[in-house]
């Protein structure tokens, strides 16, 4: 079905509605890790109105659960700041992908589409450029972006107000919505030997930095490593 | 007023990593090179975070049938690859692991 949709589509220009409907795999990993940050929130002692308050201002997963372990040792201001600057400044990586995959718009446009840049937001947002062999204009961004931010902001209140009367989420296996969703996007978009080939290096290079304890930075390196092999790689065939 | 304070600045230094390549590639054409690396990143970003969450979720390699993670990955790439849809491929995973967690 999703192959058919594809291809009738790719005749138009994406839409708001095209960015809401692509947004839908994300949102069924959103709702439980957002559910899950909501109640370990309130659970460590953040009132409702910061944890919600945090999805909305700052809008990063893996950030913001380091941030409540954090909140809750009594960690500085300086220090919250400094770690989230270093777990978020992957981003970069995908703003800078995510570039030569936008149609041209103004700056203030590009303003909007960088608040709210996730990573699920960028490998969907990339998924569709490539599949419909387009770019993506700012209103299938907003679109995209917003149906995400708005499911995280409202997941981590509801985990926040229930916190109290439910278990972790999380243990029922939850948490591997987002891992399959990832999975998924992996399988559909590794095509070619290169595709391969950049999967496997970024892999056993990730997995190796993680095994040394290395974190975010891991993720960095690996992906630039295994982008660079992967150019090598296709300019010598 | 400390807490909001400090959100403030942690989403103000993200943004900074979320804006900047973004407004400095704004109107300008990138070298074919540079493109063709950029292409990669989705995949090597993918791979980058699949790869320790699936092979050492507890931080250490374990590659093993207590591993429930990796059990439910081996299906759920099976599923990806036949059906080519997102949405079946999260809910098999999804229940899988589910379904490993409550009977397993």
């Amino acid at each position: 079905m999703a192959e058919t949709e594809e291809t009738r589509v790719s005749a138009r220009a994406l839409g708001l509605r095209d960015g809401v409907r692509e947004a839908l795999p994300a949102v069924l990993g959103y709702v439980p890790i957002g559910f899950a940050y909501g109640v370990v929130g309130t659970a460590a002692g953040i009132p409702l109105w910061a944890v919600v308050a945090m999805s909305v201002l700052v809008y990063a997963g893996s950030a913001q659960f380091i941030a409540v372990s954090l909140i809750s040792q009594g960690a500085s201001v300086a220090v919250l700041v400094v770690t989230t600057f270093l777990v978020n400044v992957r981003h970069l990586l995908y703003s800078l992908a995510l570039s030569p995959r936008l149609e041209r718009m103004s700056r203030r446009r590009l303003a909007w589409v960088a608040a709210e840049l996730t990573d699920e937001s960028f490998v969907m947002a990339a998924r569709t450029s490539t599949s419909r062999d387009t770019r993506l204009s700012f209103s299938f961004m907003v679109g995209l972006n917003g149906v995400l931010q708005i499911v995280w902001i409202m997941s981590s209140a509801v985990g926040g107000v229930l916190g109290g009367f439910v278990g972790d989420p999380l243990a029922l296996g939850l948490d591997y919505a987002l891992i399959a969703m990832f999975i998924g996007l992996l399988t559909l978009q590794m095509r070619g030997s290169t595709g391969v080939i950049v999967a496997a290096v970024a892999g056993v290079v990730s997995l190796g930095l993680h095994l040394l304890g290395a974190g975010m930075l891991g993720i960095i390196v690996a992906t630039v490593v295994a982008g660079g092999t992967g150019l090598v790689w296709a300019e010598r065939r | 007023m400390r807490l909001l304070a400090a959100f403030v600045a942690m989403g103000a230094v993200t943004y900074v990593s979320r804006l900047l390549p973004l407004l400095i590639l704004a109107h300008r054409t990138l070298p074919p090179r540079v493109l063709r690396f950029l292409e990669a990143v989705p995949v090597a970003v993918l791979a980058a975070f699949v790869a320790p969450l699936v092979l050492a979720p507890q931080g250490v390699l374990d590659i093993s049938l207590a591993n429930q993670g990796l059990l439910v990955t081996l299906p759920t790439v099976v599923v990806a690859a036949r059906t080519r849809s997102l949405i079946a491929t999260v809910a098999a995973g999804t229940l899988l692991m589910m379904a490993l967690r409550a009977f397993g």
